[in-house]
């Protein structure tokens, strides 16, 4: 070592001789740097992140190292500020440094990629930021550099830019914190219910957005005001009660005749000063809801689906995976730890069972007995249910035509629907008892059942308003006859009087009208919706946190324990809550058509259980006594939610398609379909090519080619699929195959993994690192048991790369010739003895060759 | 920021909670006296870690000094491989080096032991243990030297699908 530096040293000398002016210059630069080295980290720490630039001042690891890392910054300033102070900056020279910087770039980042101990880590940052500055500045002083300089300097900002808005954006995440606290207690699974509602959230708010920033606040500002025309008006016999607040709960009276419901829109084609097309943005709008929904519900799955086939369901690793990844890291909670311990023995204990007697079953008989009849109950339990439904629905007809109902006898759908949502989920819970699967395929099924049960409810509420729709139909024939006669009557009575040019105009609330079909659906939806929030955050009322505080405080003078015994704490209900809001979400998508002003609600609802729950559940609920992941079963969420999306689409589909909308209410009255509404538009404001174009496209005989188009493309597309899925279990055959074959060949490939060299790098006995700092700095430096000359030692050759190039550097890229090409010139001038030449010239040339810590990555 | 996964400002809010563990012993301000550490018995009765089974063998990891004590930086290290943004690879070594309970680079029979009966607390008997430790070895080890090394740690645990979703903590 001391040879190597006295022979530098001779170098320096060597050098003294050739171009004294040089070395002077050269000298002073070094000073100057010397001293500016500290000040100007000092100088960068608080532009960066300050707390952790400040604890990087490490004295006890650092009082070596700085002096070494300053040596060896130094002489590359010496040697770079030689090359840089040469007149002749050759372009390669250039180009070298500009690529060293880059890779100082790289470095910085990645750095947080790397397993290294953080001390380490802040020194290499700290020394890399410094070239990267310093080099920056060298390559911007040159003539022209100007723009480049400028370009790093927007690169950087544009870096702390991104920064900032990464910053910014976690924190605009909402409710982050209440998550993760629950997720804390509860692990995964529950959390997974609450980032489910969140997400439904953000959808809900962009529906919200388009509906009152398209349709009912255009309609408000600019629409016809209230009372200026039948539709708008409440009738003179409901007048005398329409503001009542047993009225308005049932949303009659003024809320009917509000802009909250399809049949107070008017079917005027342009409304205010900007001409705004109202009918042609209801419409669109409407259609633009499921459009949104589906792309949003579709890309999320997509996504899901993405991340999940990374990681394939290889059954090789079933106990591997359970010793090393089954604790959940995030759990905090003793009661959480406590169910997960339990689990995780129970898993264990299962996976044994399993692995011993896989092939014993012996009461597969009474097994597959118990499913069958648990299936059997089960629907007779759905075909229960929705008989009833219908019966009910049938029942309240009767009761809408009769005078002086009760309460009881207007609301019995809704309390009956909630009731059955309530009771029948515990139902299916015992009866699933019998079938003994697995917790999360038994969630899987009871998510299927009730699911069953809450879509036969839907479709049997809504066929019984189908009926009632077309007996509105029916009935609105004879109204429209009576109000076209009324009508002319009026304008006879008051042609009879005289005043031929103005009669009196009739008073809008005195018009008889229709029973508007469309807004007694929407009053259907909306009234349903409400009662569904007010069961739900009733049942977690009552069933959740008054039965907590029953259990709690009784418990002190109970005559048996109530905490462990029967009554306990509440569960959280996943697939209850998840189903609530699926179907509630299914809700809001058909009834947002009639209704605009359901999303609203439904905003404010999502909002306001989303506080309410968190606070239900932290307070007032246990985990479960089987923590299992959610990880998977988001996708199901999603899918489930896709299917009630699809079947929502199919009525309002149906009614905008075959229905004719009614004729004094709503944007579509006087067409005979609601589409019509498009054709309108098209003839009226488009130039005719258009209209001639649109008539071709929706020609028969170019839609039937188009959909066999498709089913020819989906054909292709899954066949494509197939195939690829065929190749990739054949892949997984053949590393199957390798592995075997690997196992067989014991070799080992440890030297190999740079990765590995890391490890052992930090699993290293760490004493030593302090005691002496430059060792351990050399160490991390270098791949660990390699043994070259200079590589313990804390000599300043080592940190210029000169071993590396002997050790993994060779090994991974030979020193590149260019270096030949770069140093003749320098070569020349300043060494002229070949003797010398070589060790000379190898710090010189891998200093810009490669980095420190090039061959890390 | 640019050695760890978070951003100034929960590094500032690990620093208060390595503050609040000792708030005699940290001093606020990092520019004069910085060489701090916590010894592993504060740092493990953190609300985040009390109820882990590994505890210990985390602190030990990511302590510098091999005894458990953390300084800052050792603290900020820990929850930074252990946030969410943490990639695979890295968490995989640091997972290779907590289950590696005698730190002799290799997974064996005993360590797998260990990590058994802390996770199910002693509950299983004799042969079940066995049991499955021979089970983990027969499926995860490739090279057949009746032991895990980190190649064959982390080709199992590349595969694992809920490793990441597990192996993280939220502070």
């Amino acid at each position: 070592k001391e040879e190597e530096e006295s022979k530098e040293e001779d170098i320096c000398s060597q050098q003294n001789g050739t171009s004294k002016r040089k070395n002077y210059q050269r000298e002073n630069k070094d000073g100057k740097k010397a001293g500016g080295g500290s000040r100007q980290r000092d100088k960068k720490a608080p532009t960066k992140d300050q707390k952790e630039s400040e604890n990087k001042e490490k004295k006890t690891s650092k009082n070596g190292k700085e002096g070494e890392n300053k040596e060896g910054t130094d002489r590359k300033n010496s040697t770079s500020s030689d090359s840089s102070g040469e007149e002749s900056l050759s372009e390669e020279e250039l180009a070298m440094l500009m690529e060293q910087v880059e890779q100082k770039k790289k470095l910085i980042s990645t750095m947080r990629n790397k397993p290294w101990r953080m001390v380490k880590k802040l020194s290499v940052l700290r020394e890399a930021q410094a070239f990267v500055e310093k080099f920056e500045g060298a390559l911007g002083k040159g003539k022209g550099k100007k723009l480049y300089a400028y370009k790093m300097m927007m690169a950087k900002k544009w870096v702390k830019f991104k920064r900032d808005f990464d910053n910014f954006k976690t924190q605009c995440i909402p409710w982050e914190m209440k998550i993760k606290e629950v997720e804390s207690h509860f692990g995964s699974s529950v959390a997974s219910y609450f980032i489910f509602l969140r997400w439904m959230y953000g959808v809900n708010l962009v529906l919200f957005s388009l509906i009152f920033g398209l349709v009912i606040i255009p309609e408000v500002l600019m629409g016809m005001p209230y009372g200026s025309m039948p539709r708008k008006t409440v009738p003179r016999a409901e007048q005398a009660t329409a503001m009542d607040f047993s009225v308005l709960w049932d949303f009659e009276g003024y809320i009917k005749y509000s802009a909250l419901f399809y049949g107070y829109y008017n079917n005027q084609r342009t409304i205010g000063w900007l001409k705004y097309r109202l009918p042609m943005a209801y419409f669109m709008v409407g259609i633009s809801v499921f459009g949104y929904s589906l792309m949003v519900v579709i890309r999320s799955m997509a996504r899901n689906a993405n991340e999940s086939t990374a990681d394939g369901d290889d059954h090789n690793f079933i106990f591997s995976w359970k010793m090393f990844t089954s604790w959940d890291y995030l759990i905090g909670n003793p009661e959480t730890a406590d169910n997960k311990f339990a689990s995780i023995t129970t898993s264990f204990k299962e996976s044994i069972v399993d692995e011993q007697e896989s092939n014993k079953d012996e009461n597969i008989h009474l097994r597959r007995f118990l499913r069958v009849l648990a299936n059997l109950l089960i629907i007779c339990c759905l075909c229960g249910s929705g008989y009833l439904i219908y019966f009910v629905v049938k029942r309240s007809q009767t009761f809408s035509k009769m005078q002086n109902v009760g309460w009881y006898e207007r609301n019995e759908v809704e309390i009956v629907m909630s009731l059955l949502g309530m009771f029948c989920p515990p139902l299916f819970e015992t009866i699933a008892a019998l079938e003994n699967y697995h917790p999360r395929i038994g969630l899987k099924w009871q998510l299927g059942r009730i699911f069953a049960l809450f879509l036969g409810n839907l479709y049997t509420f809504l066929l019984a308003l189908m009926d009632d729709v077309n007996e509105k139909l029916a009935e609105e024939d004879v109204v429209k006859n009576i109000t076209h006669w009324t009508l002319l009557g009026h304008h006879n009575s008051s042609l009879r009087n005289g005043s031929a040019a103005t009669p009196p105009p009739l008073d809008p609330a005195d018009v008889p009208r229709g029973p508007c079909w469309e807004t007694t659906v929407g009053i259907e939806f909306v009234r349903l919706t409400v009662s569904d929030i007010l069961v739900t955050y009733i049942t977690i009322l009552v069933g959740d946190f008054i039965r907590a505080c029953f259990v709690r405080f009784v418990n002190y003078c109970w005559c048996w324990d109530l905490e462990a015994g029967f009554p306990s704490y509440a569960e959280f209900d996943i697939s209850g809550n998840v189903l609530g809001l699926v179907f509630n979400q299914g809700m809001i998508w058909m009834g947002s058509f009639y209704a605009p002003g359901l999303v609203g609600i439904n905003v404010l609802r999502l909002l306001t259980s989303m506080y309410f729950q968190c606070w239900a559940v932290m307070s007032s609920n246990v985990p479960h006594a089987r923590v299992f992941k959610a990880s998977k079963s988001n996708n199901f969420y999603m899918g489930l939610l896709l299917l009630i999306l699809f079947l929502s689409l199919l009525p309002v589909a149906y009614t905008i398609m075959s229905l004719p909308p009614s004729f004094d209410c709503g944007p579509f009255s006087g067409k005979k379909r609601m589409y019509e509404v498009i054709q309108e538009t098209i003839e009226l404001d488009f130039p005719l090519f258009v209209a001639k174009i649109f008539s071709y496209v929706a020609n028969p005989g170019l839609i039937i080619p188009a959909i066999l188009l498709m089913v020819l493309a989906i054909y292709y597309l899954n066949a494509v699929a197939e195939a690829y899925q065929r190749a990739n279990t054949e892949l997984k055959k053949k590393m199957q195959m390798q592995r075997e074959e690997e196992k067989n060949k014991r070799n080992n490939k440890a030297s190999t993994n740079p990765v590995l060299q890391d490890m052992e790098d930090l699993l290293t006995p760490s004493p030593k690192r302090e005691t002496h700092p430059k060792q351990a700095e050399d160490k991390n430096m270098e791949p660990p048991g390699r043994t070259s000359p200079g590589g313990k030692q804390g000599k300043p050759a080592a940190l210029d790369g000169s071993p590396r190039t002997g050790g993994r550097g060779a090994a991974l890229s030979p020193p590149p010739p260019q270096r030949f090409v770069t140093q003749p010139p320098m070569l020349g001038v300043r060494a002229p003895y070949p003797g010398q030449l070589r060790p000379w010239r190898q710090p010189l040339g891998t200093v810009p060759g490669r980095g420190r810590g090039q061959p890390w990555y | 920021q640019d050695c760890t996964f978070f951003t100034r400002k929960e590094i500032l809010r690990l620093h208060g909670r390595y503050y609040e563990m000792a708030p005699n012993v940290v001093p606020m301000d990092y520019t004069r006296d910085p060489d701090v550490k916590l010894p592993m018995q504060l740092i493990i009765n953190m609300p985040e870690l009390k109820e882990n089974p590994f505890k210990e063998r985390i602190v030990l990891s990511f302590s510098e000094d091999g005894e458990g004590s953390l300084s800052f930086n050792d603290f900020v290290d820990m929850f930074s491989v252990l946030s969410e943004m943490a990639p695979r690879e890295l968490k995989a070594i640091y997972a290779f080096k907590i289950y590696d309970f005698n730190t002799d680079n290799f997974i064996c029979k005993s360590d797998l032991e260990q990590t058994l009966n802390k996770l199910t607390r002693e509950e299983l008997t004799e042969e079940e243990i066995t049991l499955v430790c021979e089970k983990v070895i027969e499926e995860a080890d490739m090279d057949g030297d009746g032991k895990l090394g980190f190649a064959d740690f982390e080709n199992m645990i590349s595969k694992a699908p809920d490793f990441l979703s597990t192996f993280h903590i939220r502070i």
